[in-house]
């Protein structure tokens, strides 16, 4: 586990760069995220999504799906790929804090 | 003399076999010596602590690779599998050990020189490990850093016109077999096929959209060559609708001696001379082929294609010239509900490059409707098709059920009505009920 400073904040991070803790995340890591994943601007579209993921995940313990993501925010994937580079998973959980995505990816 | 002592491994460079163990040691000792002088840009001695942290894996009877990982590149949601061992201070060459899949050419022919250009990229990039190839079809480069992914991915699509292959819940890489490049029995071109589709579902492979996995296999012929029907969630199987194509001539020379049944497959033992009736017409699933007089007959209209007679005879048999594939979907391996083959959905199927294969992609595309829509977080569409039922995906391809979807018909009495097929549907009274049944 590697520990990170950013602003005067501490964040405890994984190798892929994902919080080990939801609870650690603040504005200040969305910042600090930021070039690592190919964003120049943060927009509202882009706190939008971070927004809507982070209540999925408090609401629902997991991660939304793709589709319901999409439903959820209005944008299409090709959208979300045009906001964050890395994709949903990869670029805007790690973003909103959330755990990093498992299975046979 | 080698980084890590691994006596264990070193017995398993004894033996016929090719060992995976020698070839290592080989490629290690390249990077040592490093005759190329290349500018390796992960650690010289990568192979090394590979055998290292192998070996501590067969001393311990576990593996030593913490668990997930994600990397990958800009633009894609897959195509990298990260991977970080856990003992990083130990063996520091592998503390990084990401696999990238790329996307391999159909049949997986290659020339000299494009596998040249790879390895050029590879060693310099990445370990110089290779898998050719991964089970799904990639060609799998195994064993690099983070830093390296978008170098190698640069590298890959602007000097050598290659693209990353697919992982994570989306269309993976299709692969096929050989097909009519180098098969009498194909009844399709595979490799045709199987390349438009990649190209055409670019975005399914590279953008995870769907709710898992989904896989596209193409077999030329019933004898499945590529193993469609166990590996793939969309089957395509080539196959015939006019007769087997009979050269009696050829039929003669076999029974005769002058031609070996199964091109020669059984010389290695003494079977015995050939025997049309034993070694063919009796093991017709159908029984129906027969001798009159020197002519062998076929009542084709109860033929299933098995391909046992083609296989045995293949100078003497052909497959028919009306050609198309069959469809079958749903396989998949046993998590989570138990492991499926395919289950026949589209009897025969029209293959026509004219039209773009509109009568493959129409299939493809009303599954994927319904299964995006339908389908529950990590539900392979087998496993939809259990819960909602073969019916169901009748109805969304428009296909029409007939006595072919199934192996037996059902023998439970559970069977569930449209309302609009019973008449006077559902909303009853039960005060109507009892002016004719007293309580
Ligand atoms: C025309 C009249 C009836 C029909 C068509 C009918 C049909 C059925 C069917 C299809 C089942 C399920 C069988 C299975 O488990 O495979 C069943 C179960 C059962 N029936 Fe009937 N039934 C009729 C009359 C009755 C009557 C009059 C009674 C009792 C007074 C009755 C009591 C039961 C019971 C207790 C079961 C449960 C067996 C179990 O699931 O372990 N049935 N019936
Ligand atoms: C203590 C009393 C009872 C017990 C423990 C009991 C238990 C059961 C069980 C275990 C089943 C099978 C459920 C299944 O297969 O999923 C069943 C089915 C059934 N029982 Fe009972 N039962 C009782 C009383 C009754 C009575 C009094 C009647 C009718 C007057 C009745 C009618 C039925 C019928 C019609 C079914 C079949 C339902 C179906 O298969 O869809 N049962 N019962
Ligand atoms: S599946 Fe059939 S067509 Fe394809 S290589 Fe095998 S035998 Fe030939
Ligand atoms: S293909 Fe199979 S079913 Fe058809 S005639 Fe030959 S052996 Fe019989």
């Amino acid at each position: 586990m590697a520990e990170v400073e950013f602003k005067g904040k501490k964040f405890v991070v994984d190798e892929d760069g994902f919080l080990e803790d939801f609870n650690t995340y603040t504005e200040e890591w969305v910042e600090f995220c930021m070039k690592e994943e190919g964003i120049d601007t943060l927009t509202e579209e882009h706190w939008n999504v971070i927004n809507i993921l982070q209540d999925y995940y408090k609401k629902n313990g997991i991660a939304p799906m793709v589709r319901v993501l999409s439903k959820l925010t209005g944008f299409k994937l090709k959208h979300i790929y045009e906001l964050f580079p890395s994709g949903p998973g990869k670029g805007a959980c790690k973003m909103a804090g959330l755990p990093k995505p498992t299975g046979c990816v | 003399m080698a980084k890590h002592e691994t006596p264990l491994l070193d017995q398993l460079e004894s033996g016929p076999w090719p060992s995976f163990v020698s070839d290592m040691k080989l490629e290690a000792e390249v990077r040592a010596k490093n005759e190329a002088g290349i500018e390796f840009q992960i650690p010289v001695d990568v192979v090394d602590d590979l055998m290292g942290v192998l070996e501590l894996s067969y001393v311990h009877g576990r593996t030593h690779w913490k668990h997930g990982g994600i990397v990958g590149v800009f633009g894609y949601g897959g195509g990298v599998i990260g991977r970080y061992c856990d003992q990083p201070e130990m063996f520091p060459g592998v503390a990084h050990f990401h696999t990238v899949r790329v996307a391999q050419p159909a049949g997986k022919y290659y020339k000299a020189d494009y596998l040249r250009q790879l390895m050029d990229i590879w060693q310099m990039r990445g370990s110089g490990m290779t898998n050719m190839h991964g089970s799904t079809g990639d060609i799998i480069f195994l064993g690099t850093r983070t830093e390296q992914l978008e170098e190698i991915f640069y590298e890959l699509t602007h000097n050598l016109n290659t693209d990353l292959g697919g992982s994570g819940s989306n269309l993976r890489t299709p692969a096929d077999c050989i097909g009519s490049s180098r098969c009498e029995f194909s009844c399709y071109d595979t490799n045709a096929l199987c390349h438009f589709l990649t190209n055409l579902y670019q975005d399914e492979l590279h953008r995870p959209a769907f709710p898992y996995k989904f896989k596209f296999k193409f077999d030329g012929c019933p004898n499945g060559c590529v193993a469609s029907i166990a590996r793939s969630d969309m089957s395509f199987i080539g196959t015939w609708k006019d007769d087997i194509r009979i050269d009696q001539e050829a039929v003669q020379a076999y029974i005769g001696g002058e031609i070996a049944p199964n091109g020669g497959a059984f010389k290695g033992r003494d079977w015995g001379a050939f025997d049309i009736q034993k070694e063919v017409i009796d093991l017709c699933p159908t029984e129906c082929m027969w001798m009159e007089g020197k002519e062998l007959k076929i009542d084709n209209k109860e033929c299933n294609r098995c391909m046992h007679c083609i296989n045995a005879m293949p100078r003497a048999l052909r497959v028919g010239q009306d050609t198309g594939l069959s469809i079958l979907v749903g396989a998949k391996a046993p998590i989570l509900d138990g492991q499926q083959m395919g289950s026949l959905l589209a009897p025969f199927v029209e293959v026509n490059p004219e039209d773009d294969y509109a009568a493959v992609t129409e299939v493809i595309e009303s599954i994927w409707d319904w299964w995006m829509e339908e389908g529950k977080n990590r539900e392979r569409l087998g496993e939809l098709i259990r819960r909602a039922g073969f019916q169901k995906m009748l109805e969304v391809t428009g296909i029409k059920a007939d006595a072919r979807h199934v192996s037996e018909p059902r023998c439970n009495p559970y069977i569930f009505w449209k309302e609009d097929e019973v008449p006077g549907g559902w909303e009853r009274d039960v005060k109507e009920y009892r002016k004719h049944h007293k309580r």
